[in-house]
């Protein structure tokens, strides 16, 4: 009985413990950054692109690149969303039929979800230099489309398999088809969730570097055109941590800054959303 | 009576147009993959026919401009680090992951729990950033190599797994959990053999993907891991994962002969542990299923 009890003690204290040192350093981990970011954080770093000798140190901001990834992130997540709901729509049962099929994909889904950012980059060159593209607006948001589809594929599917069939009975029988019920009654129902999908993506697709690193190039203007290159938040701030000069790095940091406060207002807003979406779910 | 039949019609029609619409929308997504698979492989064969896949994977000589090109040492850095990752995340997710869902008051699980969903989505350069603040930390550092790249991933890949297990845990059924107590189980046994049990299947999930993120993590990594192309012996040496070598690598490989195919190779390589590690899970869990079942 003593032993028993002593590894129930045991046991709890580690997972406080475990629980203490998670949350501390994850806590740790974001003061660090914004401590170190904000000293260097000015308007004109929102406010204006790099100017001549910007990587020297001398004035400038980033806003080329913060428009750069809303640009990327945006288009991406508008497309991938596009080609996504249909996809987890048609997962469901009354569509795919067979559940093989629709296992098939999940597996295919989940493949996708795991290839490394680096590999859709690379992927993304080869077709661009099979087409004859150069690194540029359209070629970033057409791979970051793909890395974003599975992230938000599965997490539409999940939500949406959660509608009872009770509800989509209620609909067929009133006489509906199926695409008047998937549109209507069934995405409505998890439109919160659907909404919360399309935010994570999001927030995956700016984040990202690796996978825009060959396709989306870098530049200091903001791109007038889709075939333009474009320069992003995350490669501003790996390029300006590469330099050898102390106040760029110091900018670096205030960039990640930047990025954090994006994604902690796209994180506020899903969960904004989800709250003002829910009125139209029938409970 | 004929407007009514008409639009009967058109209603008909549009849903078969959508339904053909939704299904080449399947097809598209679920061929992506195979897609990347055969993109990779014909621009990876040069290489393949003029080397044999042995010396490629286990040959530690990494030196292009010489038509050398061995892989090992960054095999070896991507296993080190993913694997030291995962010894340090695992434990401290999974004890964490139990403590939210099990034990902790409703207050601490509402304040942590969106957190978690927080930080999981942090860019992963904001990981690297702080990798780099944390290393150059007066007196303490520990410099760019293995442990430092395995406590960022680490860092990184604890939110994800976590919450997705804390969830996988709330699932088990309040009733068997009750039936574990009754019967003279402590809180913890009833964790360790009823919760545990009872959602492996979830929790292996939650692994895999957690470790998916770690496994192709480039940017990270490459801030801290040290980029050395030799497989390292210890902790404490400098790696070179794959997603490092070819981030570091591509655009400017066109120069020399076989070396874009070479990295492309590291793509691919990168791909198939994906395939390999997603598959046999499936697998490892459909097994488990069965046997409960």
């Amino acid at each position: 009985m003593g032993r028993r009890k002593m590894e129930e003690a045991i046991f709890k204290c580690l997972m406080v413990a475990s629980v203490v040192i998670v949350v501390g350093v994850l806590l740790t981990m974001i003061v660090m950054v914004i401590w170190r970011g904000l000293p260097a954080l000015d308007l004109s770093m929102i406010t204006q692109t790099p100017k001549g000798g910007y990587y020297l140190g001398r004035e400038g901001g980033i806003l080329n690149a913060i428009v750069g990834s809303l640009y990327l992130a945006i288009g991406a997540t508008v497309l991938a969303f596009v080609i996504s709901l249909p996809v987890a729509l048609f997962l469901q049962r009354e569509y795919i039929g067979r559940a093989r099929f629709a296992g098939l994909v999940r597996l295919c889904l989940d493949i996708l979800w795991g290839i490394p950012s680096i590999v859709y980059g690379a992927f993304g060159f080869i077709i661009m230099l099979y087409l004859g593209m150069r690194a540029s607006l359209l070629g970033g948001i057409v791979v970051l489309t793909l890395l974003e589809i599975p992230i938000m594929a599965r997490a539409m599917d999940e939500v949406i398999r959660t509608v009872s069939a009770d509800l989509k009975d209620a609909s067929y029988a009133l006489g509906a088809t199926r695409s008047e019920t998937a549109v209507k009654v069934v995405t409505r129902q998890v439109l919160p969730g659907i909404l919360t999908a399309a935010l994570l993506a999001f927030g995956r697709g700016i984040g990202d570097a690796a996978s825009i690193l060959f396709t989306a190039g870098y530049t200091d203007r903001i791109p007038t055109s889709l075939l333009d290159p474009v320069a992003s938040l995350p490669l501003a701030i790996f390029f300006q941590l590469g330099t050898p000069f102390p106040e760029v790095r110091e900018r670096a940091y205030a960039s990640a800054v930047i990025l954090l406060v994006i994604i902690l207002l796209i994180s506020i807003a899903s969960r904004l959303l989800s709250r003002r979406l829910a009125k139209h779910v029938v409970k | 009576m004929e407007k009514g039949l008409s639009r009967l019609i058109g209603r008909r029609w549009a849903d078969l147009a959508a339904t053909r619409l939704m299904f080449v929308a399947t097809v598209f997504v679920a061929s992506v993959a195979v897609f990347i698979g055969i993109g990779l492989l014909l621009k990876s064969w040069p290489i393949l026919e003029a080397r044999p896949l042995s010396e490629l994977l286990f040959s530690s000589v990494w030196c292009p401009s010489r038509g050398e090109f061995g892989f090992y040492p960054f095999i070896m850095g991507t296993l080190w680090v993913t694997g030291l990752a995962g010894i340090i995340a695992l434990p401290l997710s999974l004890l964490s992951a139990l403590y939210l869902a099990e034990y902790a008051p409703n207050k601490v699980r509402a304040l942590v729990k969106p957190a978690l969903d927080l930080l999981a989505g942090i860019p992963s350069v904001v990981y690297g950033i702080w990798g780099i603040l944390a290393l150059s930390l007066g007196g303490i550092s520990i410099g760019f190599n293995v442990l430092a790249g395995g406590i960022v991933l680490a860092i990184m890949v604890i939110p994800v797994v976590t919450s997705v297990s804390e969830e996988v845990f709330r699932t088990v059924p309040r009733d068997i959990k009750e039936a574990s107590l009754a019967v003279g189980a402590t809180r913890w046994e009833t964790a360790k053999h009823v919760v545990m049990r009872a959602s492996l299947p979830g929790v292996a999930a939650a692994v895999v993907l957690g470790f998916s993120r770690a496994f192709g993590e480039t940017m990270a990594v490459l801030m801290v891991v040290g980029n050395v192309a030799r497989a390292p012996s210890s902790v404490m040496d400098p790696a070179y994962p794959l997603t490092a070598l070819i981030a570091n690598n591509y655009g400017e490989m066109m120069s020399v002969p076989l070396y874009d195919s070479a990295l492309l190779l590291a793509a691919l390589v990168l791909l198939v542990m994906v395939l390999v590690f997603n598959v046999a899970a499936r697998l490892a869990l459909a097994r488990v299923q069965r046997r409960w079942a």
